[in-house]
């Protein structure tokens, strides 16, 4: 029996709203959870001060200074090298075995666990290298952590600017790099944006890497050699020992909400880019 | 009268992989004139532009041989510097290609790229480029929205502006009317007789009529060979060849 094909369309129709409502209610939930928990705790002190007693009182100020001090050092290391290595896979090589090997490693890179970036960065950097836990033996390791994915997504943006913008570029006496400057990386902007930013997602919510290598102190790091912990390591701490909920639920709020900002702050200045180039 | 010549190619072959593109041709392309080159779809004219300023490069598997001369110099051996070439040959290609940018910084592009970065000069290189593109009148008020905003006729006059402001002594154009209407065309022509008092200029067009309308030199091209090559009121009056005559009305193409 051949089914009704507008009634086919209503049920997909249906069936598809169900979806994307779904997806869009569990992170409602999730967040509402938070805000509900967290709200009651988080205020200017809780922001601002420093805490005591493993943090069953006071603020997490060392914590939101330890994340911004990671994920900004691991990124400022990052980018560079990440979208230097697209440029080199998608303008300055031709197709080789070279190029494949290149590739096939930084997508097995993407998919390792991040434990075990952890426990490279801790037996290198930490162990080897005599780093102990610092904010360095942490950056680095974030860095080669994050690294596959901005390179992956820096290379498909750089691909997807047209070949005709370039040819254009070099007929009006434009050197490759010039070329590569001033019209491709210009056009693939938003999208490298868009792994910068997946890439602060994971920094900011990583544990387990920053755990082995940057350690856990409560301290305010002040320089590269200082142990110290982010936002998502105190949290887990917080609710893993047992400590104080209400902190961790403060914490989570202030890390989702700062999570939230940088996303905003993101789409703003693509759309600058955006705007300009277009 | 006797013309100097500008561009000077002999007996050139291209070979693409295993095809070969252009099989020996040698033409004389004279300063100050706009010549005209013309053939159906594979006849190597657009490959024969296209080493004129070495763009050909961006192509893989290209054998080149034979003799391309600018003013005398050769442009096939390693001699010469293909960016400063691409600055005395420019290129109008058959789509409109604007950069994502504004109007201005569009034009101000190949001028940067030289290094001039005063204000007043952009400025006048910008304003003149325009004006001597027929278009300046059109975009005067708006020099800062994006050229993509630009109707297809008008940003086809931008990419001959854009050339301009490098200050070219060559000029190719590659079926630069191919997706324009006639007024468009019009204008795009009206510029070009213009600015062949200072440049040399190579209008590639499958439209003969358009050949016949502005250009002084006109060569015909067929299967890579230079079939025949004269002064355009000679070539389409009284054509010596038989294959030109039919191509000119329209037999074949």
């Amino acid at each position: 029996m051949r089914i009704n094909p507008r009634f086919t369309n209503k049920l997909v129709h249906i069936g598809l709203n169900l979806q994307a409502f779904f997806t869009v209610g569990i992170l409602v939930i999730i967040v509402a959870i938070i805000c509900f928990k967290g709200f009651p705790y988080v205020n200017f002190e809780f922001i601002f001060a420093y805490p005591q007693d493993m943090g069953r009182i006071g603020g997490i100020f060392p914590s939101i200074a330890g994340t911004i001090f990671l994920v900004l050092l691991s990124i400022l290391l990052a980018t560079p090298l990440g979208v230097g290595t697209a440029i080199f896979l998608t303008e300055y090589t031709k197709e080789s075995v070279f190029t494949k090997i290149i590739r096939f490693g930084v997508e097995s890179l993407a998919g390792i666990p991040s434990i075990l970036y952890g426990l490279f960065g801790f037996i290198f950097f930490v162990i080897k290298l005599k780093m102990g836990w610092s904010l360095l033996a942490g950056v680095l390791t974030i860095t080669i952590m994050i690294l596959p994915t901005i390179i992956r997504t820096s290379e498909e943006a750089i691909k997807a600017v047209p070949r005709n913008l370039r040819i254009v570029s070099y007929s009006l006496s434009a050197t490759k790099w010039e070329t590569v400057t001033k019209v491709v990386l210009p056009s693939a902007i938003p999208g490298i944006l868009t792994g910068i930013m997946l890439s602060v997602g994971r920094a900011v919510g990583e544990t387990a890497a920053v755990i082995f290598t940057m350690g856990s102190s409560l301290r305010l790091p002040t320089s590269l050699f200082d142990s110290g912990r982010t936002m998502a390591v105190h949290f887990y701490i917080l609710a893993r020992e047992g400590i104080s909920m209400e902190k961790a639920y403060g914490t989570a709020l202030v890390l989702v909400v700062s999570i939230l900002l940088i996303n905003i702050l993101a789409y703003y200045l693509m759309n600058k880019a955006i705007s300009r180039y277009s | 009268m006797i013309m100097d010549i500008k561009i000077a190619i002999r007996r050139l072959r291209v070979t693409f992989s295993k095809n070969e593109i252009l099989k020996g041709v040698t033409v004389d392309v004279y300063k100050n004139t706009i010549t005209g080159f013309m053939g159906p779809s594979g006849s190597g004219k657009s490959s024969l532009i296209s080493i004129i300023n070495r763009m050909i490069d961006f192509e893989d598997n290209v054998r080149i041989e034979g003799e391309v001369r600018i003013d005398g110099q050769s442009i096939l051996d390693g001699g010469h510097d293909n960016v400063e070439l691409r600055r005395r040959v420019g290129t109008v290609f058959a789509v409109p290609i604007p950069l994502p940018r504004s109007i201005y910084e569009n034009i101000a592009y190949g001028p940067r790229l030289k290094g001039i970065g005063d204000r007043a000069t952009l400025h006048y290189i910008v304003e003149d480029s325009l004006k001597k593109a027929f278009l300046w009148d059109e975009v005067k008020d708006r020099l800062g929205i994006s050229a993509l905003k630009l109707s297809g006729g008008q940003q086809q006059r931008l990419c001959l502006a854009r050339t301009l402001a490098l200050k070219p002594e060559i000029i190719l154009l590659d079926e630069p009317c191919s997706g324009l209407d006639p007024i468009s065309t019009a204008k795009i022509e009206d510029a070009l007789s213009e600015l062949k008092k200072d440049i040399t200029i190579i209008l590639v067009s499958n439209n003969t009529k358009q050949i016949a309308r502005i250009t002084d030199f006109a060569a015909f091209f067929y299967l890579g060979e230079l079939i025949e090559y004269d002064a355009t009121e000679k070539l389409f009056t009284t054509p010596s060849m038989k294959k030109t005559e039919d191509y000119i009305q329209g037999k074949f193409g």
